[in-house]
């Protein structure tokens, strides 16, 4: 899966899930902030990232992720391995 | 002790999603009532049910306050809005003061089905996602509606099968008259999805008058057959005397009598002198000879016993004095609900002067013929209604509401 299509895949499901602005999500955005998560979004979070990727989150798994760009090198280190 | 009344109402039914459509169905007497093909799909023996959409609140809330709700916390939450509304109480206002809630539900089993099916699917609990948990609970309504009206007073759910909505009124209106709280906002909700009623259905309560749905509700008629499950939710804003008239706020009627029993016998059959005590306990504290009400918004559900059990306890206190109808002859059995819609519905029908009628009674039966009942609608003055609400477990539930 190139890094286009994860971008494109997991954007899409995060503004349909966490009902943000597109155009707010950026590289370096802060992942927290720009979806505005509290303790129980990470577990849908979690759900959504698995239905669309298929593999199991940890919740340690986020510890490391801050921005978007994370995110993504998260899900491709996943998806690519 | 003090006086309590009733500053505002909302209901979302399968009669109307507010107030005015509701009006509008009561004075024609017109069935809510469906044929559900999904029911029948699953295997129900009766498919028939009230119906109503679910609303969409993507407008009105946040995705966190939407993602914890049930069915019924959703239609709970627009019958709650258009009560608090037309009570004149805003957010400002719930702010600065201790407002509770008591509402009555006894089930949740849509979403605990969906849960279920998720996680014996995918063998992990977590894909239920975060909601399913505060969607499962049977305080669904008060858990979600306590957090998006920030309510900081009493906050429970009452669980008393069809009596439940009826309780949380009655209850209430024990906690103001003794000076404990000043406003709490009651009422009953009810899920309608296909894995609410399957075991109700397994039991043979429904009618089987699967070629006339909205003639299958027939409570006291000779040839009625079941009841037929309904839903939806009703808010009723109760509040002190005191309180309303500080305020300015709209009084639609006084609380003047909640009796309430068990029958201490078997799990479903009702019986008479369970229901007699709860209705003479109502009377004797509203003070009211039986000569004096107006109007009697019946329990009854279309079951052939039930009906009989409420037709001889009504006849032993009113006789034929006083004009009866059952509003779930439109409605159906909206169980956990009913008890809060009915009272709404009686104070629809006390605002516009008229009773709604008792739709699909075509031929008494010997119980039935001892009541003034009431089949077309009536224009009439009402000052004092009196309201029966039952349940299994014979739990029962009496309200007295009057005109100030």
């Amino acid at each position: 899966m190139t890094r286009e299509e994860i971008i494109e895949t997991t954007n899409g499901f995060l503004v349909e899930e966490f009902e943000v602005d597109g155009d707010t999500i950026s590289d370096e955005a802060n992942v927290q902030e720009t979806l505005d998560l509290d303790s129980l979004d990470y577990v849908d979070l979690v759900v959504v990232i698995e239905s669309n990727f298929g593999f199991k989150v940890k919740a340690e798994d986020f510890a490391s992720i801050k921005t978007f760009s994370d995110f993504y090198d998260y899900i491709d280190s996943k998806v690519n391995a | 002790m003090r006086r309590v009344v009733i500053t505002g109402i909302g209901a979302y039914s399968c009669l109307g999603k507010n107030l005015g459509e509701i009006t509008e169905s009561l004075r024609a007497g017109r069935s809510g009532i469906v044929y559900s093909k999904a029911r029948e799909e699953m295997g129900y023996r009766s498919p028939l049910t009230g119906w109503v959409d679910e609303p969409d609140l993507k407008k009105d809330l946040t995705r966190r306050q939407r993602v914890g709700m049930s069915e019924e916390a959703k239609y709970a939450y627009v019958a709650t809005k258009e009560a608090l509304e037309n009570a004149k109480i805003d957010q400002d206002f719930i702010d600065a003061h201790e407002v509770g809630i008591l509402y009555g539900n006894d089930s949740s089993a849509g979403a605990v089905m969906n849960a279920i099916d998720i996680i014996r699917d995918k063998k992990d609990t977590t894909m239920v996602g975060s909601g399913s948990i505060f969607q499962s609970m049977n305080c669904t309504i008060t858990m979600n509606l306590s957090t998006i009206f920030k309510l900081k007073g009493i906050n429970f759910t009452i669980s008393a099968a069809c009596a439940s909505g009826s309780h949380s009124i009655g209850l209430a209106y024990f906690l103001i008259q003794n000076g404990w709280q000043d406003i709490i906002v009651c009422g009953g909700g009810q899920e309608i999805n296909e894995y609410a009623f399957g075991n109700f259905d397994g039991i043979g309560a429904f009618s089987v008058r699967l070629d006339e749905p909205t003639k299958a509700s027939r409570p006291f008629d000779k040839s009625r057959d079941g009841l037929v499950p309904s839903g939806g939710a009703a808010t009723v804003i109760v509040e002190s005397y005191e309180s309303a008239i500080k305020r300015g706020a709209p009084i639609l009627a006084e609380i003047v009598g909640y009796g309430f029993s068990s029958n201490g016998e078997h799990i479903s059959n009702p019986n008479k002198d369970g229901q007699v005590r709860s209705l003479n306990m109502a009377i004797k504290q509203s003070g009211l000879s039986a000569s004096e009400f107006d109007y009697i918004n019946a329990h009854a559900t279309s079951t052939p016993v039930g009906d009989a059990f409420e037709a001889q306890a009504l006849a032993e206190i009113f006789g034929k004095s006083v004009p009866v109808s059952s509003t779930k002859s439109m409605t159906g059995h909206e169980c956990w609900m009913a008890g809060a819609s009915e009272i709404v519905y009686s104070i629809l029908m006390m605002q516009n002067d008229f009773i709604a009628p008792n739709i699909n009674f075509e031929t008494p039966d010997e119980d039935s013929e001892r009541l003034q009942i009431i089949a077309e609608t009536t224009e009439k003055k009402l000052d004092c209604v009196l309201s029966n609400s039952f349940g299994f477990g014979g739990t029962n539930s009496t309200l007295i509401i009057k005109k100030v």
